[in-house]
């Protein structure tokens, strides 16, 4: 009858699809969303100037990217892990049981992260990252004894901070960009103000404890998770005026025309001073490639080539002028890709 | 019953009330206060209804509009023989060889040339700084021309190339001179150009068909966007959806309904499917993963697996919806037919569902509605991200190889970090909706026309 003959087209296409699966002609990649626009940026520009087709780039946070990455070898998993992070043992671990063993971990460059407010909000200009412990920690140090965090306004700690109300918009703790925040801003805060210390103090010298005591922030809802993505942060920036947010820079230099942003231990973020160092929150972006693939997919060497080239991530390519800073060790890198250098192989 | 002797309280039997019947009394007065006011609660709540539909469509109509204009400059482009065919053999292989980076520093030329011989001054020392005017596709738009007609190599043609997006924006209203202050990405002298190529006709806003049919762009050139092959991505999901959940979910209606007997199995699967209509889509997305994904191993990211998830969630709404329209036809028919010496198989399909087709079919075409704007299960299953890049070549290519769907391009766009992006994620929810608008007008004509009541 009329429904079972669609019945039998419907299968029919389902059984053409299975035996079309087979050939997978594009790069597949996924991972981090901080990497999403420069991965796309070259994936792209890969399209246009290659006979291969468009790679397709997904989001979805660095730690989903390489789990999906580590489910096996074959057309049916990822060639590509985008991460905002370096890959974590546990992880390279997981990759090997599941028999990924050659990994080529590609560095592209950095990112900064800044803390930026409504342009026209109170002057938040300077901080340290003593400042930024003091307002969002669990604890702090008062006449050096740890005590709950009681301050509600920044000039409370620091004179030269705005007479407002405190109010921070934080990554989530599935995004890449919360581990460096805690670490090169919470923690170094905490040793700044000697909060480091008492914990170390009462844990009994115990560093990592310590360092995840101080990783402890307030819940009073004067520090915000958003899960979300930056988008979402602007948004709440937005709607608060007296709200800073954790940005990274490439989405800042997209956004002057509504926010501000602060120094750093007064130091501004440019693309200059991340890759000198100065600017203290940065981070290095990475790719990660499945060696197995090279070579099966047909434009995977050719796409990560590409990608470290100076055409592309070179100092004055798009991927910069988009806001990555720019690896002084490009030349390295693109050596390291061209030779196919696994992670683990001596350099 | 006893109750009935004890008389009731403001209507004493024997002694009744001596007032006329056209002055009403109090009791009657409060019931009719009481009626007025419940009518006026119905009218506000209809009317704060209204109200929120009215400034959710003018907020997508005030920002989407901007999204379906565009502004192109059209300058004669100098196609320099020692650039781009070096040999001279107009070698089509050879010439590839030159990159979009190559291509990039004849706009350069060509912008500053139109702009001398318009007589407009150039603020700029360097040629290269103009190129901030121009969107980062003109230099592959010329490269697609030049290979697709190598013959072209030293004449000047003239091209129509996408104006960046602030430039864009600043025709748009959406930039201005004090927002750019502190951007990298355009300077207040190039508005002045800006103004100064407008008023010479070199730079013109115009409708932008691209947005509609063409590809998704990165995020350094959102003027490129479109929303065209994501449409065709929701387009092969759709096909699916159809082809399999419609003969499904029919036939699982007709067996339960005409041919199952009442039992206690029938029971439990029936309470299931009206279960199974209440389940979050990002179940069945999590479910897609790893069934199909996973284990049936098809491809990621392919419509073909979006639309067999999409048909697992439009599978009990077309379910309830026919055994509704089932329902609805009276047992005179099926008695009738029966009676007459029809099969029970005969009175069903000669009899009986062609009287439930509207009703089956509206109830298909809300069904698809609703899978066609669902989002959520297509996060798991890869199809959010830089994705609808190509079109799909043929109709197999169209359900296997990675695509997104309107409603996940329109998320992925609003999550980028370009405001020109935001506007086009407005203009995308206005095709979203003129989509499912003509669904639903085709399913309220579809049950106006054909539905028969008893």
């Amino acid at each position: 009858m009329h429904s079972m003959k669609l019945t039998a087209s419907a299968l029919a296409i389902a059984a053409l699809s299975a035996g079309a699966a087979a050939a997978r002609d594009q790069v597949q990649v996924a991972g981090s969303s901080t990497v999403l626009p420069y991965a796309s940026i070259v994936a792209e520009a890969f399209g246009e100037n290659f006979d291969f087709p468009t790679p397709v780039v997904e989001s979805g946070g660095s730690s989903a990217g390489l789990k999906r990455f580590c489910e096996g070898v074959g057309e049916n998993t990822i060639d590509i892990a985008n991460a905002s992070r370096a890959i974590k043992e546990s992880e390279v671990k997981a990759c090997a049981d599941a028999g990924v063993t050659d990994i080529i971990e590609v560095r592209i460059g950095y990112d900064g992260i800044v803390f930026a407010s409504q342009l026209n909000g109170p002057a938040y200009d300077a901080f340290e990252p003593a400042d930024i412990f003091n307002a969002l920690g669990a604890k702090v140090l008062v006449d050096g004894k740890l005590v709950d965090n009681t301050y509600t306004q920044w000039s409370e700690f620091n004179a030269n901070l705005p007479a407002e109300d405190i109010l921070a918009f934080i990554p989530g703790t599935k995004h890449g960009t919360r581990e460096v925040f805690e670490e090169k801003v919470i923690v170094a805060g905490c040793e700044a103000t000697g909060a480091f210390e008492a914990y170390m103090a009462e844990n009994g010298g115990d560093k990592k404890a310590a360092a995840s005591a101080c990783m402890e922030l307030r819940t009073d809802a004067k520090s915000v998770d958003i899960d979300g993505d930056y988008t979402e942060t602007l948004a709440r920036i937005d709607a608060n005026a007296n709200g800073i947010g954790v940005f990274g820079l490439a989405f800042y230099e997209n956004n002057t025309d509504k926010l501000k942003v602060a120094t750093i231990s007064g130091v501004e973020a440019t693309t200059e001073t991340i890759a000198s160092g100065d600017y203290p929150v940065s981070r290095p972006l990475y790719f990660y490639v499945k060696k197995a693939h090279i070579g099966v997919i047909p434009g995977l060497k050719e796409y990560a080539e590409f990608f470290v080239s100076d055409d592309m991530a070179g100092p004055d390519g798009p991927l910069s002028e988009y806001g990555l800073v720019s690896d002084p060790e490009l030349a390295d890198t693109q050596s390291m890709v061209s030779d196919e250098q696994t992670m683990g192989q001596s350099m | 019953m006893t109750d009935a002797a004890t008389p009731m309280p403001g209507a004493t039997p024997g002694k009744r009330s001596s007032g006329s019947l056209l002055e009403l009394d109090a009791r009657t007065r409060k019931r009719n206060a009481a009626e007025a006011r419940f009518k006026i609660y119905g009218i506000i709540a209809i009317g704060i209804g209204l109200l929120f539909l009215v400034a959710l469509l003018f907020a997508i109509v005030r920002n989407g509009t901007p999204a379906f204009t565009q502004t192109f400059i059209s300058i004669p482009v100098e196609l320099d023989e020692a650039k781009l065919d070096k040999t001279g053999n107009r070698d089509r292989e050879e010439m590839a060889k030159v990159t979009t980076f190559g291509y990039a520093p004849l706009v350069d030329t060509a912008l500053a040339k139109a702009l001398a011989d318009k007589g407009i001054e150039n603020p700029f020392e360097k040629e290269k700084d103009l190129r901030k005017l121009v969107s980062d596709s003109a230099a592959s738009q010329i490269r697609d021309v030049v290979l697709a007609d190598p013959a072209l190599v030293g004449q000047t043609v003239e091209f129509r190339l996408l104006a960046a997006s602030r430039v864009d924006g600043y025709m748009k209203d959406r930039v201005t001179r004090e927002s750019l202050a502190r951007d990298k990405n355009l300077d207040a002298a190039h508005l002045d150009l800006v103004d100064a190529m407008a008023d010479k006709g070199l730079l013109a806003k115009s409708f932008n068909w691209d947005f509609v049919f063409g590809a998704d762009a990165s995020e350094k050139r959102p003027e490129q966007a479109g929303i065209g092959v994501a449409m065709m991505g929701s387009f092969f999901m759709m096909l699916v959806v159809l082809f399999l959940a419609l003969p499904i979910g029919v036939a699982a209606s007709i067996y339960l309904e005409e041919f199952a007997p009442k039992s206690r199995w029938t029971d439990l699967i029936e309470v299931n499917i009206s279960n199974l209509a209440a389940v979050p889509s990002i179940v069945f997305g999590i479910l897609g993963l790893a069934v199909f994904i996973q284990f049936a191993e098809l491809p990621q990211s392919a419509p073909i697996v979006g639309g067999l998830v999409l048909t697992l969630m439009t599978l009990p709404t077309i379910i309830i919806s026919t055994r509704a329209s089932l329902k609805a036809v009276p047992p005179s028919i099926r008695d009738a037919a029966l009676g007459v010496g029809a099969s029970k198989m005969q009175s069903v399909f000669h009899h009986v569902l062609p009287l439930a087709m509207p009703g089956i079919l509206t109830g298909t075409i809300i069904g698809l509605a609703q899978a066609l704007g669902e989002t959520a299960p297509l996060l798991l299953i890869g199809m959010v991200g830089f994705i609808a890049s190509n079109y799909p070549d043929g109709f197999t290519d169209g359900f296997l190889s990675p695509n997104s769907a309107m409603p996940a391009q329109i998320y992925e766009w609003a999550k980028r970090a370009d405001p020109a992006y935001y506007e086009r994620a407005w203009g995308g929810i206005i095709i979203l909706l003129l989509f499912l608008m003509t669904m639903n007008i085709i399913a309220i004509i579809l049950r106006r026309k054909f539905e028969r009541r008893w």
